[in-house]
């Protein structure tokens, strides 16, 4: 029942669910998110902002498609390889697929340890979390390597529209950062799990705040965003 | 009063028993999300699953508007799945979850505006590379 005490914001427990719930919470003449730290509301609202700087992009990957009159470059070809003489479509993005969905997986299970104050478990599975996060941009590398060796550039490519090379390296681009950011982050806060900083409270070298696992959460926040920007690249970019 | 509390109170209750049907104890709860590690399992194993199937669309080479809407079914189910149990979306407040999933909602207006504009664009660039000179 009282499980609103994890915030410490000094409210009442009982708070009315459903739509009286959103008209009470907004008009209280406080804090609209009850039981939701700064934190974790903060990192909420810059993912809101990051969904829009991905939607446009994906939006203007659409427009030039849709409005382009050269054929667009079929992906299920440009990125396919051969394996063992066999030559399978998509493979390498499938695989990359899988492994950031894996990267998710370990990453919820870390959140989960993490409020159960098991430090060891915790900063394992971030480390985890974060060589799939570092798998995954390698084999990125791997594939724009291979692209630029093909003769793809923002301003052509051997196959078709010349908008193509733009739009890959612009999307897949601003994506491995945001998975290489990730991957520094959760290094970061694992050292600080590991070290056992949100058992002793103890002070952090830059704003002098109290940590508490609760960062677990907001990295976890941010992790399964880049998975889930990844789920629509992956829709929309290479199997459309 | 004591009858408005009783209400809440209520509400509250039938809010737990819908959403925590799967806690794993009620006194770890205090601290933040807390949910048994099998539900990540079962969620970790669907998301292998669908994103299977959508390669599997591509490997088949199914095309025109099956592929299209076999690709957005598996694209929305992934995305809710992570949204809602990774994200812990499911078990957060009403006012916070609306304040960040509709927003992007709205970005299917700003889709429709460029499906026009793109096939204004494609229609004059036939017209004037199809002309003579």
């Amino acid at each position: 029942m009282a499980e609103t005490a994890l915030t410490s914001t000094g409210e009442s427990p009982a708070r009315i669910a459903g739509w009286r719930g959103i008209a009470a919470d907004w008009s209280s003449d406080q804090r609209a998110f009850k039981n939701v730290s700064w934190g974790k509301a903060m990192m909420w609202i810059f993912l809101l902002s990051d969904t829009f700087i991905f939607s446009c992009f994906l939006l203007s990957y659409m427009t030039a498609r849709m409005s382009t009159t050269v054929p667009w470059p079929n992906p299920s070809e440009v990125f396919a390889l051969e394996i063992a003489g066999h030559h399978i479509p998509l493979i390498l993005i499938a695989i990359m697929t899988f492994v950031l969905i894996s990267s998710s997986g370990t990453m919820a299970m870390a959140v989960n340890f993490g409020y159960r104050r098991d430090r060891a478990k915790t900063a394992a599975l971030m480390l985890v979390t974060a060589a799939f996060g570092a798998t995954f941009v390698g084999m990125q590398a791997f594939e724009w390597t291979k692209l630029i060796m093909e003769g793809v550039r923002p301003w052509g490519n051997p196959w078709g529209a010349a908008q193509f090379g733009s739009s890959f390296f612009m999307i897949t681009g601003f994506h491995g950062t945001h998975v290489t950011i990730g991957v520094i982050f959760l290094i970061a806060i694992a050292r600080k799990v590991w070290r056992g900083d949100f058992d002793v409270e103890r002070r952090g070298f830059f704003t002098s705040r109290k940590g508490h696992y609760e960062i677990v959460e907001i990295t976890g926040l941010y992790w399964h965003f880049v998975d889930l920007v990844w789920v629509f690249i992956f829709a929309f970019f290479y199997l459309w | 009063m004591t009858n408005a509390a009783v209400h809440v109170e209520g509400q509250q209750h039938s809010l737990h028993t819908h959403l925590h049907d799967a806690l794993a104890s009620k006194a770890t709860h205090t601290e933040g999300q807390q949910h048994p590690i099998k539900l990540y399992l079962v969620v970790w194993g669907w998301l292998f699953v669908l994103s299977t199937c959508s390669y599997l669309v591509d490997y088949f080479g199914l095309h025109g508007y099956l592929r299209w809407s076999l690709i957005l079914l598996f694209m929305v189910l992934k995305a809710g799945l992570i949204v809602a149990v990774f994200m812990h979306m499911a078990w957060e407040r009403l006012a916070l979850v609306y304040a960040i999933l509709l927003p992007p909602v709205l970005v299917l207006v700003f889709v429709a505006i460029m499906v026009f504009e793109s096939d204004y664009t494609h229609l004059i660039r036939v017209i004037f590379f199809g002309s003579p000179t």
